[in-house]
């Protein structure tokens, strides 16, 4: 055993852990950190432009390659920075490893300069942190937060570090084992509880597949699509869930929830067995709780125990990991053949008919016109999204199977999402067509990241579906509060019509006219000045061509804006906290 | 298909956890950041040194109870957890009161109080006597009902309960 500084093993032990990548900023307390790196060559260090940024990189990485996203940020606003994507990572069960610098051990509690408690901060929106207070504890520490950051639900860890623990000298031994007395992940399925739930699937009339984000998390994907195949029964799926079948099977029937499909919806709500697999039943999903699958028996598989009867009270918990569930019960489909689905499938078939997703052709670009052609023009891309009308029009719209990807803030709902974590995924697949989503309110809040993207040389394309408001808020406020756009309105300009108006309480803004400003900011110019393309498209004829060109750039970031129909809604939409069979159509 | 408050009653938790900085308060933070009210919590070093164990005690339906128990299994930090609803504890409190103001005949009152109710004097001066209780919570509300319903100047620390599995005795 050789003795090494704190700052040395924590560079050994990434590279024990085989990170390729690690998404850091630097500062006064982790410059020592960054000086090991500097020594080295097994991993590279991506710098993104902020450090929410920076943790969305992580988690897009995480998300699409099934890798530990790995952090490094200094102390104090480095490491509060991080706190959003944290709780987005702990939502949608992301596997991370944040390393935050930490003041000195004996200057903690003294309000010294960047110092917080990261770890009191981060204790309730975080699988696990921990600070190292002992430099003999530090390998330990390291291993355990791989280690439980990719077990069992994976999620975010947080290992704060002292500056003066870091510098100071101890083992070099990388643990192989780690022991957690207080953590053992439970992965094996219950047999009897297994075998109970096929025969109730067998027993069933009109069974229905309700699938999560723990089917992909899972890596079941494969297994899924063979299950659905041969037992002949419907597949849902929660906008996590999208892409655990392929989207253009015959027995996938859309998205449940808020804006889930009529289908789904009526689906979920007539079946008489529900097997729900890697989903918490979150309110989105649910609507009023007590009015949810109400005629069905409910089968749950998930690796959380704290997941199963959190929402909704299940008739067989099954707590273990997806893929075995999944390849358990294939193999009983392979033995005992298909569900006698067929008059069901029937009814969810006219039901699709009675009311498919659509989108009308307006004055405008529509969304669906946008997403349409990424199904068409690309064979395999991962599409990132922001949150809001673009997330729900992408969820809605974008074919997923084969290698295509949706990667998506599902539980926390992170606007300014969409730019950063695509550059997590573009890091991570490389050669890979990489598309980011997002409105013109989510983007401005990370568009700093294009300097990222154009400093790695990139190819992302980033479409920004810009139409001048925060559109989900717009549209709830256009539906449910008396069309009163407070605070939505993202061209507004002090002194115009509209806010003169506004501040004498007589008028709101309603809606785009002639004389407001077109751009706030124009985003091609944005662009450009990163050094990035911009391409704007205002016209149909013109989105196959942006595509185009966005592909031809190679060494570098994209962004096109869409300057689509001010006032499009999503639909269809269940009323906030109303029963999912309360669906305003919009027709 | 959601339970209502009927089922709610007191329940009785120990858990076993890791004996270092922090872990009181993410037991504690879980169960605020959840909106879960306690009744109370106590918390002290076991025979061995590396691990604490804590009594808690709230009021909850089976629902959010079993959410509870799930969500301090899942945390790394907690080792084992025991529901004690149902079982057979031995469980005590200290309870301090301090009762001022008194005269010679409420003195002498609260010492056949004390014989009564079956707590101790432990200290006094001319006007003021200090009472220690060790009784199970229930024992000591009633102690201090008993005494609030006679003197009026009073000062009162309690420590709340904690509780151990019996080995062959029913009693609380």
């Amino acid at each position: 055993m050789t003795k090494i500084t704190g700052n040395e093993f924590f560079v050994k032990a990434l590279q024990e852990e085989g990170v390729e990548h690690i998404f850091a900023y630097p500062g006064a307390c982790v410059i020592e950190i960054f000086d090991e790196i500097y020594k080295q060559t097994q991993f590279d260090l991506i710098l993104p432009r902020h450090e929410q940024g920076l943790i969305h990189a992580a988690e897009g990485y995480a998300r699409s390659t099934g890798k530990p996203g790995v952090c490094l940020v200094t102390s104090g606003p480095g490491a509060t920075n991080l706190v959003t994507g944290i709780a987005d990572a702990n939502l949608d069960s992301v596997p991370l490893v944040c390393f935050t610098g930490q003041v000195a051990t004996g200057l903690i509690g003294n309000d010294t300069f960047q110092e917080v408690d990261i770890v009191g901060i981060t204790r309730n929106i975080s699988k696990y942190s921990i600070m190292v207070r002992d430099r003999a504890e530090l390998n330990t520490a390291i291993k355990e937060a791989f280690y439980i950051a990719t077990t069992g639900r994976p999620g975010p860890v947080l290992v704060d570090l002292p500056k003066d623990v870091m510098a100071e000298i101890g083992s070099d031994i990388y643990p192989e084992k780690v022991n957690l007395r207080g953590y053992k992940p439970n992965t094996k399925i219950h047999d009897r509880q297994i075998s109970k739930a096929i025969n109730m699937i067998y027993k069933a009339k009109r069974p229905m597949f309700l699938l999560g984000g723990g089917v992909k998390i899972a890596r079941a994907v494969k297994d899924m699509t063979a299950l659905m195949e041969k037992s002949e029964i419907p597949v849902v799926t929660t906008i996590m869930g999208k892409g655990s079948v392929p989207t253009n099977s015959p027995l996938y029937y859309g998205n449940v929830g808020m804006h889930g499909c009529y289908a789904a919806n009526n689906g979920v709500n007539s079946c008489d067995l529900l097997i729900s697999i890697g989903t918490r039943f979150n309110d989105r999903i649910t609507g009023k709780l007590g009015t949810f699958a109400t005629e069905a028996k409910i089968i749950h598989i998930d690796i959380d125990t704290a997941s199963i009867s959190k929402n909704v009270t299940v008739d067989v918990p099954l707590v273990g990991d997806a893929g075995e569930a999944i390849r358990k019960m294939l193999k009983a489909a392979e033995e005992r053949g298909a569900c006698e689905t067929g008059k069901w499938r029937k009814q969810l078939e006219e039901w699709q008919i009675a009311e498919p997703l659509q989108q009308e052709e307006k004055e405008k670009l529509v969304p669906k016109q946008i997403i349409d052609a990424i199904n068409e023009l690309y064979d395999e891309p991962i599409v990132t999204t922001d949150v809001g009308q673009n997330q729900m029009w992408t969820t809605q719209f974008f074919e997923i199977y084969g290698r295509r990807q949706l990667i998506t803030s599902g539980g926390l709902g992170t606007m300014g999402y969409g730019l950063p974590s695509s550059i997590g995924v573009a890091i991570g697949n490389p050669g890979r067509d990489v598309i980011s989503i997002s409105g013109d309110g989510g983007f401005q809040m990370n568009s700093q990241e294009l300097a990222t993207a154009v400093s790695e040389g990139l190819p992302i394309t980033a479409c920004i579906f810009n139409n001048g408001y925060l559109g989900m808020v717009r549209q709830w406020q256009d539906l449910f509060y008396n069309k009163s756009y407070a605070g939505t309105c993202l061209l507004r300009r002090k002194g115009r019509e509209c806010d003169v108006n506004l501040r004498k309480g007589t008028k709101h803004c309603n809606g785009r006219k002639a004389e407001c400003y077109p751009y706030i900011p124009d985003f091609v110019k944005l662009a450009e000045s990163y050094g990035a393309q911009g391409i704007r498209v205002t016209k149909k004829e013109e989105i196959a061509e942006a595509f185009a060109k966005a592909k031809a750039k190679k060494d570098g970031p994209t962004v096109i804006e869409f300057m689509i129909q001010d006032e499009e809604l999503v639909f269809p939409m269940i009323k906030p906290g109303g029963p999912i069979t309360d669906l305003i159509t919009g027709m | 298909m959601n339970k209502t408050d009927n089922d709610m009653k007191r329940r009785w938790l120990s858990l076993f956890v890791e004996n270092r900085i922090g872990v009181l308060a993410r037991v504690s933070g879980l169960l605020s950041g959840k909106s879960y009210n306690i009744h109370s919590l106590t918390v002290g070093e076991t025979e061995n040194p590396e691990v604490s164990r804590m009594t808690v005690c709230l009021d909850a339906d089976d629902r959010t109870y079993e959410q509870i128990t799930k969500q301090f299994n899942r945390s790394v930090e907690v080792i084992k957890v025991i529901d004690f609803t149902n079982l057979s504890i031995r469980t005590k409190e200290v309870m301090f009161i301090k009762v001022s103001g008194l005269n010679d005949r409420g003195r002498a009152e609260l010492f056949q109080m004390a014989q009564a109710f079956k707590f101790r004097i432990k200290d006094m001066d001319s006007d003021s006597v200090l009472v220690e209780a060790v009784r199970t919570e229930i024992k000591n509300d009633s102690i201090l009902n008993a005494i609030r319903s006679r003197f009026t100047n009073l000062e009162v620390v309690r420590g709340g309960p904690v509780a151990i599995e019996s080995i062959s005795m029913q009693d609380r």
